[in-house]
């Protein structure tokens, strides 16, 4: 028999709204642990070889979903940092800088090929580590991270046509440190142009999220790179410092917080070393009423939910026009109830684990601190697990432009929603910041995205789509978001001195 | 619902832009949803139990819609208890039969109307159409709009015919097919479900069928997220229904992923939500067949009607 | 007339104005050195000056030593330039230069002059002036050509639009070749306003004369004020407020002196501006021009744009 239902007759307005809590529902659908392989122990991986930490400490590495331990790493002090910089050195002198670019080219690429080999398993490590979902390190992290290595091995041979009239030479040894939000790609984003403009790597993960680097390190060892062409090693801030205060480096990459990079600037002040900083955002995002405004709203979603807002270019400002802004409103936080939010293993987790506690905590904070600014918080009605570090999807409205919810950055599924009248108010509101990584425009109309694309001081500009990334895309930032460009062309200026 | 009685019509041609590229990413994520054990059987039925069988041919018969309407009432006769389809979709001149055929099984007999296809005639030959297959037993009509008036931006044609269309409907539930395969943009996707909506559509619905492309997921979005501003800005209902190119279990759970996540639990049945397909049924019994059994299945045992 | 003037003005700067001429010969009318702001010349706001002395210990004039105040000044000016500057057409920027190139030239000898006051020969002198009049018109070749050479459209793998352009930092604060006089205030400055920047520039210590002239140049030829801010001084009494400024976004300096470079950097931390050393470069050879050195003030900005029905275009993050 068909099963019919009564037919609704029109509702009164009180009552319009769309349930989202379903009768059909999905069935968990955890990807498989048992595809990866975990060591309960990791070394340093300095001159091709695993090798203990001179001070012997270890620290654990534990998934944020459920707080368990999965592995425990070494803590690299200054002798191991020296060990490791002195690797890079001799390999850089011995093979590296002197290997035909053609031959350089065809280890990058071979990096880039067991990658996707293997791109299951390091997927399913960077959700157990981090607490991402799997939908997005399996779609995303892990087969860009593969991809920007697959880019930068092609421009090898080929520097002599990026730079016109001049001639590239490498700097040298590289020390690089990433952060945790995305801690395969990053490492990509970083070892790809360094290795493939001939210098070599030093290169320290985040304390929270080290096991994809050490995978990747497994690797590249598998690759058989000249032993020391790349070092991965792991530790806390005190290992970061000894890789930017090591004399013998020639290069300083820093992905990570804003506060961190003023440090590294200071630190190398009197020394010859080559600095490019990717650091913190506060992207506007803008809908005009013009706008397709079902899109944006996606936009809006996708840029600050990604990988729970953990995202240094996330939309966590928006701007909308006032006349549509009851209806943008009401349309992201029906959207914030679709959002399955729980275990990132799980293949139909949208938003997973806040990375650490510590991390939780800031977010708390800035949380609180909304509310007492007077802005109206709403959450997402979803259920949280019990253990880890969760925080449903939020958003602010009636926010402020002074509010502190509207000009820091919190790093956390946090939205702050403002409101505006005119072009030029918003365009106003959008540029005072200190910060100038990301921004975002929605309208319909082509000559206004212009205006608004040239007028945003920022270092990435999505129109119409937020949050997309390529290879061949260069990312960074203006003002206090850091300097020098990641991916695309303009990637390699940072890894190459250029001579007449 | 007569044209004259809303004073407050909107401008269709300001209906709210789409952008292609953000629909169709959007779509993709509906499609990543993993739909395993029990809600993938329970998928499954309410996929079968959403179904418009439908046969749309110049060389129907009686003795084919016949059978026809006994596999809408006995999709699988092996596997008990298995949820009939919604409805049987045929010609006018097939309904009388259906009806019939179909007596009281509570499945429902649609009839597509108003010179189906292409919708070229006129319109006391369309609302003769619709009252011819209304008076033979029809409970729910599927017009086609004139596409060539709503290219040429006469709004109020096609808005007026639609609700002509309703009143010669009476009891029986207009579904109103915008034929998004010959419209050319997700922005006039969305116009022609405004304009339907607005005048008087119980149901809006892809496509004929008999033009490709038919039905797609992101141009169902689209109409999804038509039916949801309607509902915000009017508290009415409407109903989705997507039609040709869906054969597959797989793809139609995708669907219903879309469904849940657009509009929720309230059109999660086949009141408000409908498949107008042929051959999607078979597929669904054998997966259901497959999930029951753990065996991957041949077409040769599920009956071909 | 060149070789008269030239010879009356040694005299002058010999007695430096100051001693009254018994002569019956017409009395000259002396310069007063004033700093450049906003397009106007005011004097310092300190009110205090600094006479600077060539090789032969002779006094070149009473010149402005400026202040942190003038240049908080010189940096709201160079701010309030920078919207309209940076969005000019880049053509006419570029004709812009040209001007600058055409009113120096045309007050070539003064410049000579002011160069021989300061140590040079007049051999040299005229060609330090060729050089910083060449070099001007060749960065205004460069105004609506190096855009295209450093942009790019970048090939991204899903259905979208993405291209990367050179955009102007902002406001750039210079210290200017300390050893001369001429050519390599004009080597930094062409290339930063070029690019779209507003600079605020100090002038050689000791050698500021034809700094102050230049900026009457830029004053006749339609630069718009407050783009180019030209002060008199002393780096090691302004180095540090060149770079601690919040709302200043690069910093330029040109000497070896590691102290200071030191002192740069660190402070450059506060708001992280970009620092650009050039202190190994030759700005009398070719090195000392070319369009990266436009690009030490730009930043890239790479903008997304959906595009409808590109093949195979995928969804998804």
């Amino acid at each position: 028999m068909p099963v019919t239902k009564k037919k609704t007759a029109a509702k009164k307005s009180n009552t319009i709204k769309l349930k989202f809590d379903t009768s059909w529902s999905y069935d968990p659908a955890p990807e498989s642990k048992s595809a990866a392989t975990i060591k309960p122990r990791y070394d340093l991986f300095i001159n091709g070889e695993w090798q203990k930490p001179a001070g012997n400490k270890y620290f654990a590495t534990i998934n944020p979903a459920n707080e368990e331990k999965l592995s425990e790493v070494a803590e690299a002090n200054t002798a191991d940092v020296d060990k490791a910089v002195r690797a890079a050195r001799n390999a850089y002198e011995k093979y590296w800088k002197k290997m035909p670019a053609k031959e350089r080219a065809k280890y990058v690429f071979r990096i880039a090929r067991m990658v996707q080999e293997k791109a299951r398993e390091l997927a399913i490590i960077e959700t157990l580590d981090g607490g991402k979902p799997i939908r997005e390190s399996r779609d995303f992290d892990v087969p860009t991270a593969a991809n920007h290595f697959f880019y930068y091995a092609g421009w090898a041979d080929k520097l002599e046509y990026a730079f016109p009239n001049r001639r590239t030479e490498p700097l040298g040894v590289a020390g690089q440190i990433i952060p945790w939000n995305f801690p395969l790609l990053m490492a990509a984003w970083k070892i790809a142009p360094a290795i493939s403009t001939g210098n070599t790597v030093v290169l320290k993960t985040a304390e929270t999220t080290p096991l994809t680097a050490l995978k990747l390190a497994e690797i590249i060892e598998e690759a058989d790179l000249p032993p020391g062409v790349v070092n991965i090693i792991t530790g806390a801030g005190e290992t970061g410092a000894a890789i930017v205060n090591h004399p013998d480096v020639n290069k300083i990459a820093f992905t990570g917080s804003t506060d961190v990079g003023k440090i590294i600037q200071r630190a190398v002040a009197g020394t010859d070393k080559k600095v490019t900083l990717e650091l913190g955002g506060k992207a506007a995002n803008i809908i005009f009423e013009d706008a397709p405004i079902d899109q944006a709203v996606e936009g809006v979603i996708n840029g600050i939910y990604f990988n729970q807002g953990h995202v240094c270019c996330a939309g966590s400002r928006l701007y909308v026009q006032e006349s549509v802004a009851k209806q943008v409103i009401r349309k992201l936080k029906d959207r914030m109830e679709s959002l399955i939010v729980g275990d990132p293993l799980d293949k139909n987790t949208d938003i997973g684990a806040i990375n650490s506690r510590s991390q939780l905590e800031t977010i708390q904070k800035y949380v609180k601190i909304g509310k007492q600014e007077g802005a109206e918080m709403y959450e997402s009605s979803c259920s949280l697990p019990r253990k880890g570090f969760w925080c449903r999807p939020t958003l602010f409205t009636n926010v402020a432009q002074s509010n502190r919810i509207a000009q820091e950055e919190i790093f956390g599924p946090v939205l702050s929603i403002l409101t505006f009248r005119t072009d030029d108010e918003v365009i106003e509101k959008a540029n005072n910041s200190p910060y100038g990584l990301s921004a975002g425009v929605w309208t319909d109309k082509g000559s206004k995205i212009f205006n608004m694309t040239k007028r945003m001081r920022a270092g990435v500009i999505w129109a119409n789509t937020f949050n997309k990334f390529d290879p061949s895309s260069p990312f960074g930032g203006y003002k206090e978001s850091g300097f020098g460009r990641e991916g695309g062309l303009h990637g390699l200026s940072a890894y190459v001195s250029l001579k007449v | 619902m007569a044209a004259g009685s809303l004073t407050m019509l909107p401008d269709f041609s300001l209906s709210p832009r789409i952008d292609q590229v953000g629909v169709e990413e959007r779509a993709s994520c509906f499609t990543k949803r993993s739909i395993k054990k029990e809600s993938k059987m329970n998928g499954l039925l309410l996929v079968l139990n959403m179904i418009d069988l439908t046969t749309l041919e110049g060389k129907d018969t009686d003795g084919k819609v016949k059978q026809l309407c006994y596999k809408a009432m006995h999709p699988h006769d092996a596997i008990p208890g298995l949820p009939s389809v919604a409805a049987i979709c045929v010609y006018p001149s097939m309904v009388k039969v259906a009806k019939k055929a179909l007596g009281d099984s509570g499945i429902k007999v649609a009839s597509v109307a108003t010179a189906f296809p292409s919708g070229q005639a006129p319109r006391d030959v369309k609302i003769r159409d619709t009252k011819y297959a209304v008076n033979e037993g029809a409970d729910e009509i599927d017009m086609v709009i004139s596409r060539g008036k709503f290219h040429a931006g006469e709004y109020n044609f096609v808005f007026d015919e639609i609700a002509a269309i309703k009143e010669a409907c009476g009891d029986a539930r207009l579904k109103v097919i915008l034929e998004t395969g010959e419209l050319g943009t997700f922005d006039k996707v969305r116009r022609a479900s405004d304009i339907a909506m607005h005048a008087g559509a119980d149901f809006i619905k892809t496509s004929t069928g008999k033009i490709q492309p038919a039905a797609t997921m992101p141009v169902t979005l689209v109409m999804l997220e038509a039916i949801r501003d309607f509902y915000y800005k009017t508290g009415k209902m409407i109903g989705m229904k997507p039609a040709g190119g869906i054969s597959k279990s797989k793809l139609a759970l995708h669907y219903l992923v879309m469904v849940k996540e657009v509009l929720g639990e309230d059109w999660l049945n086949n009141e408000w939500f409908r498949f107008g397909a042929s051959s999607l049924a078979n597929d669904v019994l054998m997966q259901i067949v497959k999930e029951k059994t753990g065996v991957y299945q041949a077409a040769n045992y599920f009956s071909v009607d | 007339m060149g070789k008269t003037i030239i010879n009356k003005s040694s005299l002058r700067i010999s007695e430096n104005g100051l001693e009254k001429k018994t002569s019956s010969k017409r009395l000259e009318v002396l310069k007063t050195y004033k700093i450049y702001i906003g397009g106007q010349f005011p004097r310092t706001e300190s009110g205090r000056y600094y006479i600077p002395v060539n090789a032969s210990g002779k006094k070149l004039a009473n010149v402005c030593l400026s202040s942190r105040k003038d240049f908080r000044d010189a940096v709201v000016a160079a701010r309030s330039a920078f919207s309209g500057w940076s969005s000019r057409a880049a053509f006419n920027r570029g004709q812009i230069l040209y001007r600058m190139a055409e009113m120096l030239e045309g007050r070539k000898l003064q410049f000579i002059d002011e160069l021989i006051q300061q140590d040079a020969t007049k051999a040299k002198a005229e060609k330090e002036v060729d050089l910083a009049i060449d070099r001007l018109i060749y960065y205004a070749g460069w105004c609506d050509k190096f855009q295209q050479l450093f942009s790019s459209v970048n090939p991204v793998a899903t259905s979208h639009f993405n291209f990367s352009v050179p955009e102007p930092t902002g406001v750039v604060s210079i210290i200017a070749p300390q050893g001369d006089s001429l050519p390599g205030l004009v080597s930094v400055i062409a290339p930063a306003i070029a690019g779209g920047n507003t600079c605020v520039v100090l002038a050689s210590e000791t050698k500021p004369l034809c700094a102050v002239t230049f900026a009457e140049v830029l004053n006749s030829s339609d630069l718009p004020g407050g783009v180019v801010n030209i002060l008199t001084g002393k780096p090691s009494e302004l180095a540090s407020w060149f770079v601690d400024h919040m709302d200043v976004n690069a910093t330029i300096y040109c000497e070896k002196d590691s102290i200071t470079q030191k002192m740069i950097r660190e402070k450059s931390a506060l708001n992280l501006k970009r620092v650009t050393f050039y202190d190994k470069v030759n700005w009398y050879s070719g090195e000392g021009q070319s369009p990266y050195f436009i690009m030490d003030t730009q930043e890239i900005k790479t903008t997304w744009h959906p595009v409808e029905n590109i093949a195979g275009a995928g969804g998804g993050y």
